[in-house]
């Protein structure tokens, strides 16, 4: 089971995700973004956390323009699975692979806590090893991840169960408390939390684990 | 020839940038402000001499990059 994993200059939790990636037994290969074509056998890849190119114009739009995301699109165009995180999550908006967009948190502050999220859909590679409405907890750490979109866009996603994770205690200011949502296909997440940073008893949590657990079973299994 | 782009956030998504420099306007007695909205100014200088050919490339442009149009609106100034 193949992962790559997109650095952008600015990434900064890249590392992290290949470790969590490791830890669930896939085997993880980092790519540059100036590559203009993925390696060939790639299962997911990983669109990870930080401020590619120092978060300029917006956050994400940059790192979207980029010949790899080019090919990140191609992949999941082609029924490929694409994880971003945080930053990773601003990047699939501005591409376009997953709706809506995030805006600056509602009251401003970057906010880095520890945060209670609720799991809303299981259905999902990255969801199934929770149980649909379960309590936990996963770091966030971001400034841009007020989630936005069109009234019809999340009518769409709850009907069509595509929100993967929720806030219980909205820290953003969110439509619909979004933390995470899931593609049309299911097979590409975008969430602002940190499940990365959640894969080790040293990090203080794990719930993060189940998530990567489930994605490179599913993929080993297929 | 040189174009100016001005990006804002669209009417209706919240400009929480915008909220806090009302508040501290406020803060400061100037009264009498309705509305505050923050947005960015892009100041493009182009090869292009033909100002109809500059501003279809620099809506070609702002539909691309320098516009997220799910939140932003745009306008472009040919100077």
């Amino acid at each position: 089971m193949k992962v790559g994993i997109v650095v952008f200059p600015g990434s900064n939790c890249d590392r992290d995700l290949e470790v969590a990636f490791r830890a669930a037994g896939a085997d993880v290969t980092m790519i540059w973004h100036k590559e203009t074509s993925l390696p060939k056998g790639l299962d997911v890849i990983g669109v990870p956390g930080g401020f590619s190119f120092g978060d300029y114009l917006r956050c994400g739009a940059i790192a979207a323009q980029s010949p790899i995301c080019r090919a990140v699109v191609g992949h999941a165009d082609a029924g490929g699975y694409v994880l971003g995180v945080c930053n990773g999550f601003q990047v699939l908006t501005e591409t376009g692979l997953l709706p809506g967009a995030l805006l600056r948190n509602a009251n401003l502050k970057f906010v880095c806590k520890n945060t209670p999220l609720k799991v809303a859909t299981a259905d999902s590679a990255y969801t199934a090893g929770y149980e649909s409405g379960q309590d936990i907890m996963m770091p966030i750490a971001h400034h841009d991840g007020n989630y936005i979109a069109d009234e019809d866009t999340i009518s769409r996603l709850k009907a069509e169960d595509r929100i993967a994770f929720t806030y219980n205690d909205n820290p953003n200011g969110s439509m619909a408390d979004i933390a995470g949502i899931l593609s049309e296909n299911r097979r590409v997440l975008g969430l602002m939390p940190h499940p990365e940073r959640a894969v080790d008893g040293k990090h203080g949590g794990t719930d993060g684990q189940a998530l990567f657990r489930a994605v490179v079973g599913a993929m080993q299994h297929a | 020839m040189k174009a100016r782009v001005t990006v804002m956030l669209k009417n209706g998504v919240l400009d929480p940038q915008g909220e806090a420099v009302h508040h501290a306007l406020d803060a400061l007695g100037f009264d009498g402000v309705n509305g505050v909205r923050q947005g960015k100014v892009i100041l493009l200088d182009l090869a292009e001499t033909d100002a109809a050919a500059a501003e279809k490339t620099v809506g070609e442009m702002c539909e691309k990059l320098l516009a997220n149009t799910v939140i932003e609106s745009y306008q472009i100034e040919i100077l």
